[in-house]
């Protein structure tokens, strides 16, 4: 077994997930969260389960993150909106 | 409750659970091994039915009832979503102003918007031979079609995407799993059990008896699935606007 690669990866994985916590612009979470989303799939992978790591790949990459920024810019869009008429 | 008794409860629950997990983790068999019992028994099963994807099998045969749960409770969150995100009576429906795409964005997208839809709709058919599968699938086929939203606009995206038909095939979809189930019992065996068809020859597209029937039903619902979401969750960020101008 590639035991180094799989520590490379595990670090790489705590690494964008600590990201992602520290992060606190919620757009930035959202980009962070899919670079996490590809380490996991990398980890998946390297650990021979790459069924996961494909549905890893699509949903925690990609339609999560995704989900994430439109409901953000649907909030901000509204608070835009708030302020513009109080002004 | 007053502070300090959450507090105590708190630490009393983390405690409990930080023991159990200690302990549970301490007599976990070693990384790596050779010993697998249950993937030993999942290949056998799936080669003695012929399905080449030992994890289709396991997905669509061995535990077809576990992905029928699954299949649920997607069916229901989107479900769910179109109830919440629906035009409510104060809101309406704006124009999207069609905004400018920069040159090589517009020429990524196009290039690779048909290259992925392809790539999804093979890991669905290929499912039961090779890593991959409905669900992986159906995410990539329907996320794919949304770069035509950063490759043109909005309003192309709303043209080649009917959300009324993609509720249907959803619904459809997830009927086709059940009915296949079914039939199992109408042809006196248990529910999604699978010996109704002939299993095939190893390795090819038809082989697997049920396994492929069921596969593409959970792509056709997955993929679904998540336009109808997408959809929704665009319309609220770009299109739906309250009555009186606040957005």
């Amino acid at each position: 077994m590639d035991e180094p690669l799989i520590v490379v990866v595990l670090l790489l994985v705590a690494a964008s997930a600590t990201a992602a916590v520290a992060v606190r612009d919620p757009v930035h979470q959202a980009l962070v969260l899919a670079v996490l989303g590809v380490a996991l799939a990398l980890l998946f992978t390297v650990l021979q389960a790459p069924d996961v790591g494909l549905s890893q790949l699509a949903v925690g990459s990609v339609l999560t993150p995704l989900l994430l920024m439109l409901s953000v810019h649907r909030v901000r869009r509204r608070e835009k909106g708030r302020k513009g008429k109080a002004r | 409750m007053t502070r300090g008794v959450r507090l105590i409860v708190l630490a009393l629950g983390g405690a409990g659970l930080a023991a159990l997990l200690v302990a549970a983790c301490l007599d976990l068999p070693g990384f790596g091994g050779t010993w697998h019992p249950y993937g030993d028994r999942a290949v056998e099963a799936s080669l003695s039915r012929r399905t080449a994807n030992a994890i289709a099998s396991v997905n669509f045969d061995q535990r077809a009832f576990d992905t029928l749960g699954e299949m649920s409770i997607l069916f229901a969150s989107v479900v769910g979503t179109v109830v919440l995100l629906r035009q409510t009576r104060d809101e309406k429906r704006g124009k999207p102003e069609p905004e400018e795409v920069a040159l090589p964005v517009r020429r990524y997208a196009l290039i690779v918007l048909p290259v992925a839809v392809l790539s999804g709709l093979y890991v669905i058919a290929h499912g039961q031979l090779s890593p991959g599968g409905g669900f992986q699938g159906g995410v990539v086929a329907a996320t794919a079609l949304h770069l035509l939203y950063l490759g043109a606009d909005y309003r192309a995206l709303e043209r080649v995407r009917p959300v009324g038909l993609f509720e249907v095939g959803d619904a459809l979809a997830a009927s086709a799993y059940v009915v296949t189930g079914l039939a199992a019992v109408l042809a006196g065996t248990a529910f999604l059990a699978n010996t109704l068809l002939p299993y095939g020859t190893f390795n090819t597209l038809a082989s697997g008896g049920t396994v492929p029937l069921l596969n593409a039903a959970i792509g056709m619902e997955v993929a679904c699935a998540a336009v109808v979401l997408l959809a929704r969750f665009l319309d609220q960020a770009v299109e739906i606007e309250k009555e009186n101008g606040e957005r």
